[in-house]
């Protein structure tokens, strides 16, 4: 393969266009809607109307208003039908030839899309992910190309650093840093590692890209590959994403038939294969040094750091991890230059940024917006409030890991230092909202009993008192809980917070802590009289002994 | 004055006050600072008013166990969990481990399954309380000032803490003073 | 070996380089409470009870795993890592079914020993009260899960010292237990070789020998030190 051949293929693929595509969702949302049947009849109806010629019924991927699907989209003209079913087709294929279908339509310039800023949703919904050509004709693999024949490694890394790309797993660790140092890391072997174990309730970005795009996913990785000096790659996902596995696996077949992975990509020295590595359903095996071990055929449990992955990572190598989304960035940045990446998003925190809108929201999907992005916008314009016209309490972000913040904080700005100040994070995208119906206490004991069920068991803190902080918010909830308990549950919060092994336990009091700081009057409401506390009115003052006596 | 001192006997072997009553000659000091006012050394049918120091032995194990716990954390000002099975449940909890329902498994097993002849419950309104559901340490159920634990606490720690209350100091159990089993 | 300089508790200290700050805490006299460390096999970081204090990190670092640095100032022994730690430990007890009346390793048990030097004279959180098995089924020894606290160090010693592999862990959070081979009954197992070692390893009653009564359990910890050591230094001793 050489640069000559893919851009020939990108013609070929251009070239063999016909004048009006229907592209289908065939993202896994749409597809348990039957969108396969859809799309099925829409080809029969193209056939049955003697159109083959002039239409193409494209499977693609994700087209992010997930609350209507399926989604079928006409191009040019831009039709957007919603909630086809496949009856519908007829109708469909009959109003291209001029006349308006009796199907429901939405409007592809409402403020759901408008507002969006595609970099890493770019080719969602756009082209066809089994399909490597139609990637390649949307300009794929050509930065791959021209970073392996044209740069250095260490010019790789320093257009990352300029780039502002932080890590979109959630934590925004500096991506041009963290290649840098495995990059210096000594080690005849090292390996990228893409994360893909997408586990908050809620969260569905890194699952779409890869059901989508997964083409970019692994270019971005072969570019970091390079950059880093590894030549082994593992992709470590999640058994219940069956479709994304099955997608990347298709994928990385064809660019292995390419030669865009594989030995000697385009024909230089560099070698890079991925493998794909499948979760057994533990949430704690998104965190890096667990998921390492899960991906040596451990027992998925972290382990403290130091050292870090870059230093002493898989096989005891220095390892690249980075998420799935953050990979998906890459090629983007390498197309259109550092500079360009660095002027989206704000000061600190650059790009985009996907999020999984979903909750108390007219409209649940996929958005991807531009980096200090207001969460109004997001939640009231594009997310069109909540239904019925109910008052939007809060909105959770970062999901077991991340807190709630209220209303009254809906002008803050979505990057990382902002949404950190609120005592929530930026997280991997989840984004629930909430409307004035939810009990803030509820979604503190949900958010706890996640945790208690996903903790590995390692280290007490996070195994013992998760399941106790549970069982104290459980107490509140059935108004059998007083004041002395509020205070043993926020002394474990701040226990837990500080002293367990890894992130899931460090971060399972924010929920609790975030609705505490916001929400505090409605944890006291259910407190009970302290009948029986130290003097029976409800203060948890210890009485000095040499007083009482 | 002296010291209106109770003690009580909850679901426990009386392990604790057997080791009380080894304080031997201190007993003798003991009587000079305080007044038995309840106890089951002592002949007394109700709970009085105004007690100053209550040693509570056992667990909360029953009904009657609850209510009365309920009157004298109104009635005493400074309660002490005397003993493992007050400060953890100990033994009389394992029960709990079985679950829902375990107050009714062990009373098939020692009453029915295990009898030789005339297998009945022992079920007696207003003789027999009610087992609960779950047996629990003391402060689980009321604030408690105090703990000195021990299967039974020894002697001398036990008159290490009395003394400290009684000399009005904040008492404070260290080291080897500190023993639980 | 290059050697660092550093302070804990306001002790200036000198350390060999790669030592962990454990070790350099030991050979200064300064203890820090442990609970998985076990010395001659590698360490996990899991109980948090040798949390310290380094000055400029936000975060509390588990003393056994992480290596002494040049002008390290180090605090072990905080009002908040004293108060950390005996929620720590208050934690374990209400987890499982801790009734050291009736346990073996009453008075050997390392779990009560550090209650007790931490002033732990009851358990705030309410007891859990879960439902465990003993697995009696070893001809010598026998497991009570309702003592267990998850250190693993029997699985570490198991696989470190004795090379045999034998036990492991299986579930998540809470319901967590070490088990044998795959998940069988202790006597059923191909792999164990009958040595003892995990036994010898436990901080608590959970692994004893079989006819052990109340209070009766003492450990052999020289056996295990005797085989590192000869193993490491090529040195048989056998410790006093």
């Amino acid at each position: 393969m050489t640069l000559n051949d893919l851009l020939n293929l990108k013609t070929r693929e251009l070239s063999s266009r016909k004048k009006i595509t229907l592209r289908c969702c065939m993202a896994a949302g749409c597809m348990s809607s039957d969108a396969k049947g859809v799309k099925q009849q829409l080809e029969k109806a193209v056939t049955e109307s003697g159109l083959q010629d002039e239409v193409e019924v494209r499977g693609v991927g994700c087209m992010k208003l997930c609350c209507e699907g399926p989604l079928v989209q006409a191009e040019p003209n831009n039709t957007l039908y919603v909630k086809v079913t496949a009856e519908n087709a007829p109708a469909i294929i009959a109003a291209l030839k001029g006349g308006k279908a009796d199907v429901p339509q939405t409007d592809p310039n409402a403020a759901f899309f408008k507002k969006q800023l595609s970099i890493v949703l770019a080719n969602s919904g756009i082209i066809d992910p089994e399909r490597i050509e139609s990637y390649i004709a949307v300009d794929g693999y050509q930065a791959l190309h021209e970073v392996l024949t044209e740069t250095t490694p260490k010019e790789v890394v320093e257009t990352m650093v300029k780039s502002g790309l932080r890590g979109r797993g959630g934590a925004g660790f500096p991506t041009g840093l963290k290649w840098g140092t495995v990059a210096k890391s000594p080690g005849a072997k090292k390996y990228v590692v893409c994360n893909a174990d997408e586990g908050d309730p809620g969260a569905f970005m890194d699952r779409s890209v890869l059901e989508s795009d997964p083409h970019s996913v692994l270019e971005g990785m072969a570019i970091a590959a390079y950059a880093v000096g590894a030549d082994q790659g593992f992709i470590y996902v999640r058994a219940e994403y069956p479709l994304a596995i099955s997608r990347l696996q298709i994928a990385i077949k064809q660019a292995k038939q390419l030669g865009v992975l594989g030995s000697g990509i385009f024909e230089s020295p560099f070698n890079f294969n991925i493998d794909i590595r499948i979760g057994a359903g533990a949430f704690v095996c998104g965190e890096e040094t667990a998921l390492m071990a899960s991906v040596e055929g451990k027992r998925g449990t972290p382990r403290p750091r130091p050292p870090f992955p870059a230093e002493s990572g898989l096989y005891g190598c220095p390892t690249l991890i980075n998420n799935v989304e953050t990979f998906a960035n890459v090629p983007p940045i390498y197309r259109n230059g550092a500079e360009w990446f660095a002027g989206i998003g704000t000061e600190k925190s650059k790009g985009t940024k996907v999020f999984a809108l979903a909750g108390n929201i007219k409209n649940t999907g996929l958005i991807e917006v531009p980096m200090g992005t207001p969460l109004r916008t997001i939640v009231e314009e594009m997310g069109g409030g909540a239904p019925g016209g109910a008052a939007i309490k809060a909105v959770q972000t970062g999901g077991p890991s991340g807190g709630c913040i209220p209303a009254q904080h809906l002008d803050t700005p979505v990057d990382y230092e902002s949404l950190g100040k609120l005592g929530s994070i930026m997280g991997s995208g989840g984004m629930i909202v909430m409307d004035d119906s939810s009990n803030m206490v509820d979604v503190a004991r949900f958010f706890m009993e996640f945790c208690m069920d996903e903790s590995c068991g390692k280290c007490i803190p996070c195994r013992a008192g998760t399941v106790q902080m549970h069982n104290l918010l459980d107490k509140i909830l059935k108004r059998e809980a007083t004041a002395r308990d509020l205070a043993k549950l926020e002394e474990l919060c701040d226990m837990v917070k500080n002293t367990s092994l890894c992130g899931l336990g460090q971060t399972a009091p924010n929920p609790t802590l975030s609705t505490l700081r916001f929400f505090r009057k409605e944890y006291e409401e259910l407190l009970q009289p302290d009948t029986y506390g130290p003097r029976g009115n409800g203060e948890p003052k210890k009485q000095p002994a040499a007083a009482a006596i | 004055m002296k010291v209106r001192l109770a003690t009580v006997w909850f679901g426990g072997c009386s392990g604790c006050h057997m080791s009380f009553l080894d304080l031997d000659e201190f007993l003798l000091e003991l009587v000079d600072l305080v007044e038995i006012v309840y106890s089951p050394v002592v002949d007394m049918k109700e709970y009085p008013e105004n007690v100053d120091l209550c040693l509570i032995e056992g667990a909360i194990c029953n009904a009657d166990n609850l209510e009365l716990l309920h009157k004298i954390r109104a009635r005493t000002k400074v309660l002490v969990s005397f003993g493992d099975c007050a400060v953890t449940a100990n033994v009389p909890a394992m029960r709990n481990q079985f679950g829902l329902g375990n107050a009714e498994s062990v009373l098939q097993r020692a009453y029915i399954d295990s009898a030789h002849d005339n297998p009945r419950l022992p079920k007696e309104d207003g003789i027999v309380p009610p087992l609960l559901a779950r047996v629990m340490p003391v402060h689980e159920v009321v604030h408690v000032e105090h703990f000195l634990p021990g299967c039974p606490p020894h002697a001398a720690h036990i008159k290490a803490l009395v003394a400290q209350l009684l000399s009005g100091v904040e008492p404070k159990l260290e080291g080897k003073q500190i023993k639980f089993g | 070996m290059a050697a660092k300089t550093l302070t804990i508790d306001g002790k200036p200290i000198t350390a060999e380089e790669g030592a962990t700050v454990l070790q350099a805490a030991d050979e200064a006299g300064i203890r820090i409470p442990t609970l998985c460390h076990l010395d001659g096999v590698y360490d996990v970081g899991a109980c948090r009870l040798c949390l310290v204090e380094v000055a400029g990190t936000p975060k509390l670092l588990p003393a056994c795993t992480t290596k002494v640095a040049e002008g390290m100032d180090i605090n072990t022994d905080s009002e908040r890592l004293r108060k950390y730690r005996r929620m720590t430990l208050e934690l374990l007890f209400a987890e499982r079914n801790h009734v050291c009346s009736t346990c073996v390793a009453n008075g050997h048990c390392e779990l009560q020993t550090l209650g007790y030097s931490l002033g732990m004279d009851h358990v705030r959180y309410d007891y859990l009260f879960p439902k465990w098995s003993v697995d009696t089924t070893h001809r010598l020894f026998g497991m009570d899960h309702n003592r267990c606290i998850l250190c693993t160090r029997c699985v570490r010693v198991c696989w470190h010292i004795e090379g045999a592999g034998t036990k492991n862990v299986a579930g998540r959070g809470t319901k967590s237990h070490i088990i044998t081979d795959l998940n069988m009954p202790w006597g059923e197992s191909d792999s164990c070789t009958q040595c003892g070692k995990c036994v010898q390893a436990c901080p608590t009653g959970a692994l004893f020998h079989k006819g052990s009564t109340t209070g009766e359990m003492e450990r052999n910890r020289g056996k295990l030190e005797f085989i590192v050591t000869a193993r490491e230094k090529k040195q048989w001793i056998t410790p006093e």
